[in-house]
């Protein structure tokens, strides 16, 4: 029989820059709940998740929503007092569901990370207004621009680009992206 | 005179146009440089990591390769997502040389190769550090007196730590804020998230995380919140009026980059500062508390 692995191992190795991040040192003090500005819009507390992990859990952490909702703030790695990199693990659990295709359903996260990649390997450079607009569906890509230029009477001379430009040697960093990335047709 | 490698990011080129316009103007008048990057790439803000955190690295790698190149000893990054991103990505690549292997590796493909060089520095801490308050006060020649300024740092200014600097109660932006002259108020939510990256992918959150800053920035008696980064500002900005309509509130708070309160206090014109010259005046006029 082969031997379990533990789910917090398979987090652990989905970061490998940060591979330091002590998860299982979890004191489950709280401090990471009590900090989190998204608490309130999560299934499952930053220090749960935690626990949860720890116990195994899989599923239930796979098919929670409170990793795709961590705003990336790193306000609970900055007070953890096990050194634990709360903010990166999340990221670590999006990427990971990414991998398996295996997230709460209705989640816009995982289809809005993959259309900013695929704009910026596309064309270098990324515009939020338009990948907003296309989920925003009561707003266009000018609404938003409209709006962020009357708000508080930012002026401009000229016309903005709606679309990026292109950066020079896009050829050559899509090939840089595929040296790490499988990547499908790119137009 | 000092010259920066200048790396704006892709918000500078749209909705922070203002940002890049007023980061320049100050920068000429404090006389040093920022030479932008030759062909420079997205730094993927918040949404790469969430697909190939190897991908992540290397595209802010390029970035700080291109940098590498110039012979110049600090990359400045005016947003800070960006900063954040370049700054993690440089510390990586000297602590980890396997991960720089891979990312070398990979660059090859664009004929360059980044040794982890660079100085990262957000825009902010060049004028704070560099250029120092005192020099920036003898710029100032119309100070913002009596102006009441809510300084928002936001997260990935001062988030993740990079030593043992002051994380949970930073100072140098209400310094920055005296020496031109106006009034920092104290802001208790200056580093809490404005929910930037959520706004498209959990909006119901996002709007609340803004109302919630908002609202502190009023009952703290701001007139004006000054930000240091493009998302934050957009977020604030842009959606202030969608927070008005579901929360049934009455805001109208200017949110104006920390670059534009610089440039106005040293008499720089508003077109070139991108800003519309009755904001100060009218925030100067109006109460926020009695406003909403
Ligand atoms: S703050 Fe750290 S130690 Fe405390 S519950 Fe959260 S992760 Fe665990
Ligand atoms: S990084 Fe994520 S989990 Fe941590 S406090 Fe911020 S939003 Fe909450």
């Amino acid at each position: 029989m082969a031997v379990e692995y533990p789910f917090s191992k398979v987090i652990g190795d989905m970061m490998y820059a940060s591979h330091q991040n002590p998860i299982t040192d979890c004191l489950q003090c709280g401090t990471c709940s009590g900090t989190c500005p998204a608490i309130e819009y999560m299934d499952f507390s930053p220090r749960k998740i935690i626990g949860m992990i720890r116990a195994n859990l899989k599923e239930d952490v796979l098919s929670s929503n409170t990793y795709w909702s961590c705003a990336s703030c790193y306000h609970c790695t900055v007070r953890c007092p096990a050194g634990i990199d709360i903010a990166e693990m999340m990221y670590a659990l999006k990427r990971y569901s990414m991998w398996k295709s295996q997230f709460k359903e209705g989640l816009i996260g995982p289809d809005f990370s993959e259309s900013f990649v695929k704009m910026i390997v596309n064309s270098g450079r990324s515009y939020e207004p338009i990948l907003a607009a296309t989920y925003l569906p009561k707003y266009s890509a000018s609404a938003i621009v409209q709006e962020a230029l009357t708000a508080s009477g930012l002026v401009f001379s000229g016309k903005m680009n709606l679309f990026p430009k292109k950066i020079k040697r896009i050829k050559n960093l899509q090939n840089v992206v595929r040296r790490i990335l499988p990547l499908g047709e790119t137009s | 005179m000092k010259q920066y490698a200048y790396y704006p990011g892709c918000s500078l080129e749209s909705l922070g146009k203002s940002y890049h316009l007023s980061t320049l103007e100050v920068a000429a008048r404090l006389g040093i440089e920022f030479k932008e990057l030759e062909d420079w790439n997205c730094c993927g803000a918040t949404a790469y990591f969430p697909v190939d955190e190897l991908l992540a690295y290397t595209l802010s790698a390029r970035n700080l390769a291109i940098a590498e190149k110039t012979g110049l000893k600090d990359f400045v990054a005016p947003c800070s997502a960006c900063f954040k991103n370049a700054y993690t990505t440089n510390k990586y690549l000297n602590s980890d040389p396997d991960l720089a292997e891979h990312i070398n590796y990979a660059l090859e493909e664009d004929n360059l190769h980044v040794a982890g060089t660079m100085q990262v520095r957000h825009l902010i801490e060049v004028f704070v550090e560099d250029i120092g308050l005192d020099a920036i006060k003898e710029k100032v020649t119309y100070p913002l007196n009596n102006l009441k300024v809510a300084p928002y740092y936001g997260c990935q200014l001062v988030r993740p730590r990079k030593g043992n600097e002051n994380v949970e109660n930073p100072r140098y932006f209400e310094e920055l804020l005296s020496a031109l002259g106006a009034e920092p108020i104290e802001f208790e939510s200056k580093t809490r998230c404005c929910g930037g990256s959520l706004i498209v992918t959990n909006r119901a959150a996002a709007l609340d995380m803004v109302e919630k800053l908002l609202q502190d920035a009023v009952n703290s008696h701001a007139q004006i919140i000054a930000t240091t980064c493009p998302m934050c500002t957009v977020n604030l900005e842009v959606y202030q009026s969608q927070v008005n309509r579901e929360f049934h509130t009455n805001y109208s708070i200017p949110i104006v980059y920390f670059t534009q309160l610089m440039g106005t206090s040293f008499g720089c014109t508003p077109k070139r500062l991108g800003i519309n010259k009755e904001i100060i005046p009218r925030a100067l006029e109006k109460s926020q508390v009695e406003a909403v």
